[in-house]
C-alpha cells in the first residue's frame, strides 16, 4: 500500500463505532519483544542494528494480516510523512526520529502498526475505536504468537519477556486508552481522577499539553507496571477503572446541565461561532473548540450523523496533516489560516446548535427556569 | 548541571525524597519535571521516577565493573541510558537488577504468557527432572533393566532439550 492510500482513508479507530465512543476515543495495547541475544537498537551498532531489521521485517510483511500493507525503511520516510504516522497514533515520537536500521509496517485498515528497531526490536501495536481493549488484545496477541514461531524472542521464564528498559519486562505489554473528559475539566473534578487513579498503579496525563492543562480534553490512562500481573488482569482492572471514569463523566455532565446550563450553552455557542467564523485559528484553540462542539454532539445539540466530521477535523487539524493535505511546507501563522478555512468548510453544514433538544435531553430541572446562577 | 532524565538540558528543578528509608537526589529540568509530574509530590509518577534513577545505584552495586559477555555493555552505560543492552544483561546484572524490577513492578516474576517454545522447554526439563529422580531410585533399588531404559530416555530427551533451545 502506497502512503497517499494510506492518508487517504482514516483508520478504523477514528471512524468512532467502538463501545463508549462518546468518552473513550480509542484504545491501544502495545507489545514490545526482542530477539535473544543481539543487542537491543539503543546499544547495537548499525550494521546489527539493519541484519536484526532484514530479519524481522520480512517476518512482519509475510504475516496474513499485513496483506497489502504499508511497509517503510524510517530513511526512506519524508519528515512530514512521519509527523503524519505520529498525529495518527501509528508510530512514536521515539520512533519518528529514526532512520536507517528501522522501519514501519502498518496494515491496510490502520488497526496494527509494526516498529521495528524502536526502542525493542518490535514494538507490535493495535488501535481500535472506543473501549475495545480486549480486541485490541486479541490482534495483537495472534501475531505475536504467529511471530514468535518464526523469530527467537528473549524470554526468560522469571522475568518474561526481556526489554531494553527494566519498566517493560514480564508481559512487555503497556495498554492505554485515550479519553475525552470535558464534562470532569468543567466541572473542576479531573484532578481528583487523575489523582485516584495514580494511586492505583495506572498513568493518566493529558494527551497533547502536559497534565491537566491537557489539550482539547484528552487523556490517556494506561498502566504503569508490567511484572507480576497477567495480561488479561492488567486488562480487565484498566477496563474497571475506565468504566467508572466514564460514569463519572456522564454525572459530571448531567450535574453541569442541570445546575449551570447556560454556562455550557454559553460555551458550546462560543465555540460553533468561532469555528464557523474565524480566519485564523491555533492548533491549540482548535483542539479545545472541537472538544466542546464534541460533547455538543453528545448532548444532543448538534445531529449525531455529523459526529465524524468533527472527530476527523481532530486530527486534520493537526500540523503535519494540514501540510501534507496542501502540498507545501507552511509556517505557523499559514497553518493557522488554513486550518481556520478546513474548519469553516466543514462547519458550514452545520446547523446551528440546537439548544432546545439538549433542554429537553437533560430533563425537566433544566426547564423549570433559565437560570443564571450555580 | 544536567537533567537526570534526558541529560540535555540544565536541571531547574531539585529534589530529595526518602523512598524506604534510603534518599535519592533527583535533578531535573523543566520539560522533564513536567513530563513526569513531579508538580504533585504524592504522584505515583515521582515515586516512578525516583526509583528509575536509583537503578544505576543498585545494578553497581550488584556488579562492580561487570561487562555483558555479549553485547559489552556495562553499569556506566545503564546510568548514561536506563536501558540494558541487550538480553543477556538481565542475566549479566541480575543481582542488582532484582531490587530495582521489585520495587519498580507489581511483582517480581513473570506469571504471563509464555512462548510456545518456553512452554515446551520448560515442560521438558520438568519430564528431565522426574526421570533424573527414576533412574535414581531404580540404581538405589538395583533395578538396573529400568536404570538402563531411563538413561536411554535421558539421553533422548537430552537431544530434544539441546534441539529446542
Ligand atoms: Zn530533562
Ligand atoms: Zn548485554
Amino acid at each position: 500500500m502506497k502512503f497517499s492510500n494510506m492518508l487517504s482513508t482514516a483508520g478504523e479507530w477514528l471512524r468512532g463505532e467502538g463501545p463508549h465512543h462518546q468518552v473513550v476515543i480509542s484504545s491501544r495495547i502495545r507489545l514490545a519483544r526482542n530477539l535473544r541475544n543481539r543487542a537491543f537498537p539503543g546499544w547495537a551498532k548499525k550494521a546489527e542494528r539493519t541484519s536484526v531489521l532484514e530479519q524481522i521485517r520480512s517476518r512482519v510483511e509475510e504475516l496474513p494480516e499485513m496483506q497489502d500493507a504499508f511497509s517503510e525503511g524510517l530513511q526512506d520516510l519524508a519528515a512530514l510523512d512521519k509527523q503524519v504516522l505520529v498525529e495518527r497514533h501509528l508510530i512514536s515520537r521515539e520512533h519518528a526520529a529514526k532512520g536507517a536500521g528501522s522501519a514501519i509496517v502498518v496494515n491496510r485498515r490502520q488497526t496494527l502498526s509494526v516498529m521495528v528497531n524502536e526502542e525493542d526490536h518490535l514494538r507490535m501495536q493495535s488501535i481500535r475505536s472506543g473501549l475495545q481493549l480486549k480486541q485490541a488484545f486479541k490482534l495483537v496477541d495472534k501475531i505475536d504468537t504467529a511471530l514468535e514461531s518464526k523469530l527467537d524472542f528473549a524470554f526468560d521464564p522469571r522475568l518474561g519477556y526481556l526489554t531494553a528498559c527494566p519498566t517493560n519486562v514480564g508481559t512487555g505489554m503497556r495498554a492505554s486508552a485515550m479519553l475525552h473528559l470535558p464534562g470532569l475539566v468543567l466541572s473542576e473534578l479531573i484532578n481528583q481522577v487523575i489523582q485516584a487513579v495514580s494511586k492505583i498503579g495506572l498513568a493518566v496525563r493529558g494527551l497533547y499539553g502536559e497534565g491537566t492543562e491537557a489539550m482539547g480534553n484528552l487523556f490517556q490512562i494506561s498502566n504503569q507496571t508490567t511484572l507480576g500481573e497477567k495480561e488479561e488482569d492488567i486488562i480487565n482492572r484498566l477496563t474497571k477503572v475506565i468504566e467508572t471514569i466514564i460514569d463519572k463523566e456522564h454525572d459530571a455532565r448531567q450535574t453541569l446541565l442541570q445546575r449551570k446550563p447556560s454556562t455550557l450553552c454559553d460555551q458550546i455557542g462560543r465555540a460553533y461561532g468561532v469555528l464557523t467564523y474565524a480566519h485564523a485559528m491555533p492548533s491549540k484553540e482548535a483542539l479545545n473548540l472541537l472538544s466542546v462542539i464534541k460533547l455538543g454532539i453528545d448532548l444532543g445539540a448538534f445531529p449525531e450523523h455529523q459526529r465524524l466530521q468533527i472527530d476527523e477535523l481532530f486530527i486534520q487539524t493537526q500540523p503535519a496533516h494540514l501540510q501534507k493535505s496542501s502540498e507545501q511546507k507552511l509556517n505557523a501563522e499559514e497553518r493557522d489560516y488554513l486550518r481556520a478555512q478546513i474548519i469553516r468548510d466543514r462547519l458550514k453544514i452545520f446547523a446551528k446548535p440546537d439548544i432546545s433538544k439538549m433542554v429537553r435531553e437533560s430533563g425537566p430541572s433544566f426547564t423549570n427556569g433559565p437560570s443564571t446562577n450555580e | 548541571m544536567l537533567c537526570d532524565v534526558c541529560k540535555c538540558n540544565d536541571a531547574t528543578v531539585f529534589l530529595t525524597q526518602i523512598l524506604e528509608g534510603k534518599m535519592h537526589k533527583v535533578n531535573l529540568c523543566e520539560a522533564c519535571s513536567k513530563e513526569k509530574g513531579v508538580q504533585d509530590p504524592t504522584s505515583f509518577a515521582l515515586a516512578d521516577l525516583l526509583l528509575g534513577i536509583g537503578a544505576a545505584e543498585e545494578i553497581e552495586k550488584g556488579a562492580p565493573a561487570k561487562k555483558c559477555s555479549v553485547c559489552g555493555f556495562s553499569q556506566a552505560d545503564f546510568k548514561k541510558t536506563g536501558r540494558l543492552g541487550c538480553s543477556e544483561c538481565y542475566v549479566t546484572f541480575a543481582e542488582g537488577l532484582g531490587s530495582l524490577l521489585k520495587a519498580m513492578h507489581k511483582g517480581t516474576e513473570h506469571v504471563g504468557k509464555l512462548p510456545e517454545r518456553a512452554q515446551r522447554t520448560m515442560a521438558l526439563n520438568q519430564r528431565m527432572r522426574a526421570l533424573t529422580e527414576n533412574l535414581q531410585k531404580a540404581v538405589a533399588d538395583e533395578n538396573y533393566e529400568s536404570a538402563a531404559s531411563l538413561r536411554d530416555q535421558i539421553k533422548q530427551l537430552e537431544t530434544d532439550l539441546s534441539n529446542s533451545a
